[in-house]
C-alpha cells in the first residue's frame, strides 16, 4: 500500500541505540587496519619481518652483555667470541659518566641532593594541583641548589638571595613613581645588598661551608642537566620579555628585541659558545675572571631565548584583536592585560614549539664537549675512550647517552601533551 | 511589539563629541562628527558598512584613538594621556559583535577579573556582583562553564554581565546581534531592553530596527563619515527627509 502523503509529523523521539557488534572488537581492528587490501597485506608482512630480523639481530648483543670486569679485554674473555655488549664499561666508569672525572666521590651526595630537591622544587611549576606554598621553595631553590653543587660558604647563597629580595621589595615601593624608575631604583638596592654582602662573606668563608667544587670539576650528565635546567628556566622568561618587545609600539625597544633576535638567529650556536669560551673574556673588566659554566649559561640562554621569542610571536599574533581590545575596554592597564589575557593564551598555544625548542636546547648540552667541558659526551669521547681499558666500546657508551637523552626529553614531550590536555577549555 | 520603552532623561551631559575626524593612512573614516548624549539616552547607530559607525563608539572608549577634535565623556577629555583613558575605560562598557570572552577563563572569572584587579575589589565581594548581573542575564547556572561551551547568545549576555560588573555609567554596543542565529537575537535584546529601562544610557550600533523603535530616544544615521540624518524613532522611520537615509531604509524594511 503506498501512502505517498507529503505530510509528516514525528510523535516519538527515536531511541538511542548501540552500534551493531560487527562494527567493535580488537578482530574488526585489525582487519581494517592491517588487512584490508593487497597492499596493505604486503606492506603489514614486510613490516613485521623487518622487526623480527632487528629483535633477531640485537636481542643476543643485549642479551649476551656482560655487566662485570675492569677493562674491554674481560669482555672478550667472557664473550669467547660471541656477539654482546661489554656493558661493564656503564659499571664501572659510572661515577665519571654521571658527575664527571673530578668531582670528589665523597661528595656525590651534594649533586644527588641536589637533584631530588630539584624534583620537588619544580612540582608546583609544572602541575597546579600542587600546593601554592611549595612555590616558597621553588624559589629559594637556585640558590640552595647552588650551594650543594658548588659547595663553599652558604652565605653566598644568602646573599644572593637577599639581593633579589631586596630588589623585588623597593621595585613595590617605587611602582608607583613609574615603571621605569621602580627598575632602576630596584637594580641600584640589589647592588648595594651585593656589594656589601661581599665583605660579610669575605669575614665568614667557614660559616656552614660546604668544600668549594670549582666550575672546572663539574662534568658528565650533570653538568648537561645544570645547563639544560638553568637555560630553560632563564630563557623562558627572556624570550616573553623578547617577544613582548619586538611588539611593541616604542620604536627603539623594538628595533633593538628584532636585532637582538635576528643576529642570533643567523650565528650557529657553536660560534657562540666559542666566544663564550674566548672571547667574551675581552669584555669584561681586565680583571673579572667569569666563571666558564657562568659564561656558558649566558650564551645558551640568549640562543634560545631568541628562538623562544619568535615561538611565542607566532602564539601572540594567533590571538585574536578582538581579546586585546576586551581589555583594553575594561580598563586593565599594559602590564595587567598582558599577564591575563594575552600571555596565558599565546603561551598555551605557543606550548608545543616552545617544548621543541626546550628539548632542542637540552640536547643542545651536549656541543659544550667542543670547548673541552666534560659533560656527558665529553667524559665519553675523552677520559673513557682514550683509555687503554676501554678503548672502543663505542656503541655501549653512546647507546646509553642516547637512551638518558631520550628518557628525559621524551618525558618532557609527554609532560607538554598532557599540559595541552589540562589546558583545553573549548571542549562541549 | 511591547510597549516602547519611555524614560526622563536627564539635562546632564555623559558624552560630548565636538567637531571630531579620524583618518585610517589616508583615508578619511569620520568628518566633523558632532554628538552630544545626555545620561539616560539611548541612542541607535545604524548606517551602510564602511560608513565608520562602529569607529565612531570605539572611538568613545580610545579603542581607535581620534586625530582632531575633541571627545569629553563624563566631563573627562580623551587624550593620549594613558590615565584618563584607563579611566573612561573602566567607566564605558562595551559589548563587540564577536562577544571576545575570555576563553581561558571561566564565566565567573570573566566577570570578576576587571572588578578585582583595576577596581580592587576583594574577590568574594566581586563574584557576589558577577552572580547578580549573572542572574539579571539569567544564566547563573553557567558560572563554572567555560565561554567554548556556551551558546552564541549566552555568550554575548556573559559579555553584557561582564561589563556591568564594572558598575558603568554608559553602555557602548557594536553590532551585539550581528554574529548570533535568529533564535538567539531575542534574548540578546531583551537584555538589552531590560538595561535601557533602568536608566542606562546606551549608545547600539546594529541593524535591529524592531529594537530601535522600542528603546532608542534618538536614531542617528551615518554614511561616508558623517552623520547624515538623526531624529527620534517614529519620525526617522516614518518621514526620512536624506534621500540616502531613504535608499538605506527600503533596502532593509523592504522585504
Amino acid at each position: 500500500m503506498a501512502d505517498n502523503t507529503a505530510s509528516f509529523v514525528r510523535n516519538q523521539l527515536i531511541p538511542e541505540s548501540p552500534p551493531p557488534s560487527s562494527e567493535t572488537g580488537a578482530i574488526k581492528w585489525v582487519r581494517e587496519n592491517l588487512f584490508s587490501s593487497p597492499l596493505n597485506i604486503f606492506m603489514t608482512v614486510v613490516s613485521l619481518w623487518a622487526i623480527y630480523s632487528l629483535i633477531i639481530n640485537v636481542a643476543p648483543w643485549f642479551i649476551n652483555g656482560v655487566w662485570s670486569g675492569s677493562s674491554v679485554r674481560d669482555c672478550y674473555e667472557v664473550l669467547d667470541g660471541a656477539t654482546g655488549a661489554c656493558f661493564a664499561v656503564l659499571k664501572e666508569r659510572w661515577p665519571q659518566l654521571i658527575y664527571g672525572f673530578k668531582y670528589p666521590a665523597s661528595e656525590f651526595w651534594r649533586p644527588n641532593l641536589a637533584a631530588i630537591l630539584l624534583c620537588i622544587a619544580i612540582a608546583p611549576v609544572l602541575f597546579r594541583t600542587v600546593s601554592r606554598k611549595l612555590f616558597f621553595f621553588t624559589l629559594i631553590y637556585p640558590f640552595l641548589a647552588f650551594w650543594l653543587v658548588w659547595g663553599g660558604t652558604i652565605l653566598t647563597s644568602i646573599v644572593a638571595f637577599a639581593g633579589f629580595l631586596v630588589a623585588l621589595l623597593s621595585f613595590r615601593k617605587l611602582e608607583n613613581h613609574g615603571f621605569v624608575i621602580a627598575l632602576i631604583g630596584g637594580c641600584a638596592a640589589a647592588l648595594v645588598c651585593w656589594i656589601l654582602g661581599g665583605y660579610i662573606i669575605d669575614l665568614g668563608e667557614n660559616f656552614v661551608a660546604l668544600p668549594a667544587v670549582p666550575s672546572r670539576d663539574m662534568g658528565g650528565f650533570m653538568l648537561n642537566l645544570i645547563l639544560g635546567t638553568v637555560c630553560v628556566s632563564l630563557s623562558l622568561p627572556l624570550g616573553i620579555v623578547l617577544a613582548l618587545g619586538r611588539q611593541s609600539n616604542m620604536p627603539i625597544i623594538k628595533w633593538i628585541c628584532v636585532f637582538f633576535i635576528e643576529f642570533i638567529r643567523g650565528v650557529p650556536l657553536i660560534t657562540l659558545l666559542f666566544v663564550a669560551n674566548v672571547v667574551l673574556a675581552y669584555f669584561f673588566p681586565p680583571d673579572t675572571n667569569i666563571d666558564l659554566i657562568l659564561r656558558v649559561i649566558i650564551m645558551i640562554t640568549l640562543f634560545s631565548a631568541a628562538y623562544i621569542a619568535e615561538v611565542i610571536r607566532g602564539g601572540l599574533a594567533a590571538l585574536p584583536s578582538g581579546q586585546y581590545e576586551a581589555a583594553n575596554s575594561l580598563g586593565l592597564d599594559y602590564a595587567q592585560s598582558m599577564r591575563l589575557i594575552i600571555l596565558p593564551q599565546a603561551l598555551k598555544v605557543s606550548i608545543p614549539g616552545i617544548v621543541n625548542v626546550a628539548v632542542g636546547l637540552f640536547k643542545d648540552t651536549t656541543l659544550v664537549s667542543i670547548i673541552s667541558m666534560f659533560d656527558l659526551i665529553g667524559m665519553i669521547r675523552g677520559p673513557i675512550l682514550a683509555s687503554t681499558a676501554w678503548s672502543g666500546v663505542y656503541w655501549e657508551l653512546f647507546a646509553f647517552a642516547a637512551m638518558i637523552f631520550f628518557i628525559v626529553c621524551y618525558s618532557i614531550s609527554q609532560y607538554s601533551q598532557w599540559l595541552e590536555r589540562q589546558l583545553e577549555t573549548d571542549h562541549r | 511589539m511591547t510597549e516602547q520603552v519611555h524614560l526622563e532623561i536627564s539635562d546632564e551631559i555623559a558624552i560630548q563629541i565636538q567637531n571630531m575626524n579620524k583618518w585610517f593612512g589616508s583615508f578619511h573614516v569620520l568628518r566633523d562628527i558632532d554628538l552630544t548624549v545626555n545620561r539616560g539616552e539611548r541612542i541607535v547607530v545604524c548606517g551602510p558598512s564602511g560608513s565608520g559607525k562602529s569607529t565612531l563608539i570605539r572611538c568613545i572608549n580610545a579603542l581607535e584613538e581620534h586625530q582632531k577634535g575633541q571627545i569629553i565623556v563624563d566631563g573627562t577629555e580623551l587624550t593620549s594621556d594613558l590615565k584618563n583613558i584607563d579611566k573612561i575605560r573602566s567607566e564605558v562598557g562595551m559589548c563587540f559583535q564577536h562577544f571576545n570572552l575570555f576563553p581561558h577563563l571561566s564565566i565567573l572569572e570573566n566577570c570578576t577579573l576587571a572588578p578585582i584587579w583595576v577596581r580592587n575589589t576583594p574577590k568574594k565581594e566581586a563574584e557576589e556582583v558577577a552572580m547578580h548581573f549573572l542572574e539579571k542575564v539569567k544564566i547563573p547556572e553557567q558560572a563554572d562553564k567555560y565561554p567554548g561551551q556556551l551558546s552564541g547568545g549566552q555568550q554575548q549576555r556573559v559579555a553584557i554581565a561582564r561589563s556591568l560588573c564594572m558598575k558603568p555609567r554608559i553602555m557602548l554596543f557594536d553590532e551585539p546581534t550581528s554574529a548570533l542565529d535568529p533564535e538567539m537575537i531575542k534574548e540578546v535584546l531583551d537584555t538589552m531592553i531590560e538595561l535601557a529601562e533602568e536608566g542606562m544610557t546606551m549608545i547600539c550600533v546594529t541593524h535591529e530596527m524592531g529594537f530601535a523603535r522600542q528603546v532608542a530616544n534618538r536614531v542617528i544615521f551615518m554614511d561616508q563619515g558623517q552623520i547624515v540624518e538623526q531624529n527620534a524613532p517614529e519620525p526617522f522611520f516614518n518621514d526620512p527627509q536624506n534621500p540616502r537615509t531613504q535608499l538605506f531604509l527600503s533596502q532593509i524594511l523592504g522585504h
